[in-house]
């Protein structure tokens, strides 16, 4: 059972409207790498123009903060979870 | 961990419940995770909430319920006719009435024994202080950034707990910053999104229920708070996928180098949130792209006059279904894909149903070559508002 990565619903109309998308990866960057190859449109969502992770966007590996891992080098093994976590304040409106 | 948000000093506590209050919250005095004691917490406790909409509704509802003494409640909103669809404090007759007095109104007669104050303003950081500093807990309902902002650094700098909760069609996030030792809105994101890239309810839509059940588990945090009860969301991110009708937890931990709860702090004052944020004036702009737009009534004209216009519609399949133009429709996030469907010869006037995506919209086929391209000022709402008003609005 290869990576799963749960794109979130703000991203999912650049994701083919996919919920979730399968890789084999071993660390998150690549996961990531093969998700914004996959579906391009998500790439100037999730990183800047440097290539940087956008910091309004928090990544997990399974329950884990990516932040306190090892960043995009955080390794990864088949059957883990990535989640994507953006920012959201809807709330009133 | 089970933590308690202890009264602030100043009015004598309450000490007794009245034979009519022992009655009123007889569920919750007969067990024993409550009691007279924790019920006696529950009428000494002072919560403020940010926000009387679709959080603020359950919020408002389940805590005057539960007795909490005092209430206050912000938002400087009127009530709107497309609130009614989520916020179910309020019904028709509160239309245009300022939100914050019709809660206040409805609260009161869910629980005349509280007190209840309505703050009909709107939260800046020249007032968020002098606000919070007479409650216990604050709890952010609110619908911008720049707002999320400024409660939790306001929280963080006065030591107040901060119960969070936000949502985005059917997703929700709740978890409880300020605590000691706990993470602040700021450990989990250093820095808003820039304006226009993460969409409002009013464009990205919302299930009604969604904020009924994400504000019911802020209700239900506050409450475990004030008690001492149970084990809270300090440190937990909270997920709700309504439509997977999943829960999830992610692990939220505190960053040493923020900076404002962090060990060295550089944020000691509220700054400005919306100049942080990227915002100006009172409503957040859409992308910052400046475009060639149509009027509605110039489009009018135009078509009336027989000129050749492809209309280009970048909305969404059940939004085309509401009311069109019928232009061609291809979703925005579908444009680069589908750009071979456009002729770039002829004249395409792009709408959608505000203006913003089509300006977007816009702005790639620019970018993609395409010279003879027109946003339509306002989108599909103008059009109905200046040249056909049995166009229904959304």
């Amino acid at each position: 059972m290869p990576v799963k990565v749960m794109i979130p619903t703000p991203l999912r109309p650049y994701a083919g409207k996919r919920a979730s998308a399968e890789f084999h990866a071993k660390t998150v960057g690549e996961a990531l790498g093969h998700l914004t190859s996959e579906f391009v449109e998500l790439r100037k969502h999730l990183f800047t123009e440097e290539g940087k992770l956008r910091s309004f966007v928090n990544v997990y590996v399974n329950d884990e903060d990516i932040r306190y891992l090892a960043k995009e080098n955080t390794p990864t093994k088949d059957g883990d979870t990535i989640s994507i976590i953006p920012s959201i304040a809807g709330g009133c409106i | 961990m089970a933590t308690t948000a202890q009264p602030q000093t100043g009015a004598k506590p309450a000490a007794t419940l009245s034979n009519e209050e022992i009655l009123r919250y007889s569920r919750h005095l007969i067990m024993p995770e409550v009691g007279m004691e924790g019920q006696l917490k529950l009428k000494n406790a002072k919560v403020l909430l940010i926000g009387t909409g679709g959080l603020g509704a359950p919020l408002g509802l389940y805590l005057a319920a539960a007795g909490v003494g005092r209430l206050g409640l912000v938002d400087f909103d009127v009530v709107d006719f497309t609130n009614l669809q989520r916020q179910v404090t309020f019904g028709s007759s509160d239309v245009g009435k300022p939100k914050s007095e019709a809660a206040r109104v409805r609260l009161s007669n869910l629980n005349p024994a509280i007190q209840i104050e309505s703050f009909e303003t709107q939260l800046t950081s020249a007032n968020a202080l002098e606000l919070f500093k007479d409650f216990d807990i604050i709890v952010d309902g609110t619908d911008n950034f720049p707002t999320r902002y400024l409660v939790n650094d306001a929280c963080i700098l006065l030591g107040k707990p901060n119960v969070y909760g936000s949502i985005f069609r059917f997703e929700g996030q709740v978890t409880v910053f300020g605590m000691p030792d706990g993470p602040c809105y700021r450990c989990l994101y250093p820095e808003p999104p820039p304006p226009g890239l993460v969409p409002s309810c009013a464009e990205g839509g919302v299930l009604g229920v969604l904020p009924g059940i994400v504000g019911s588990i802020q209700a239900m945090e506050t409450i475990k708070l004030i008690l001492g009860a149970g084990d809270n969301l300090v440190g937990r991110l909270l997920l709700f996928d309504a439509l997977g009708m999943k829960f999830r937890e992610l692990k939220l931990r505190k960053n040493p180098n923020c900076p404002v709860c962090g060990t060295n702090r550089t944020i000691t004052k509220l700054i400005d949130y919306y100049e942080f944020c990227g915002v100006r004036g009172e409503e957040a702009p859409g992308p910052t792209v400046s475009v060639p737009e149509i009027t509605p009534r110039e489009l009018k004209s135009r078509l009336d006059r027989g000129d050749d216009l492809f209309i280009l519609d970048v909305r969404e399949p059940h939004e085309y279904q509401i009311c069109n133009l019928h232009g061609h429709l291809i979703p925005l996030g579908e444009l680069t894909r589908r750009v071979h469907e456009l002729d770039s010869s002829r004249e395409i006037v792009a709408h959608c149903r505000s203006g913003k995506r089509s300006a977007e919209a816009v702005d790639f086929l620019r970018k993609a070559g395409f010279r003879k391209i027109l946003n339509l000022k306002g989108g599909i709402l103008a059009w109905s508002d200046e040249v056909d008003p049995s166009v229904p609005k959304y």
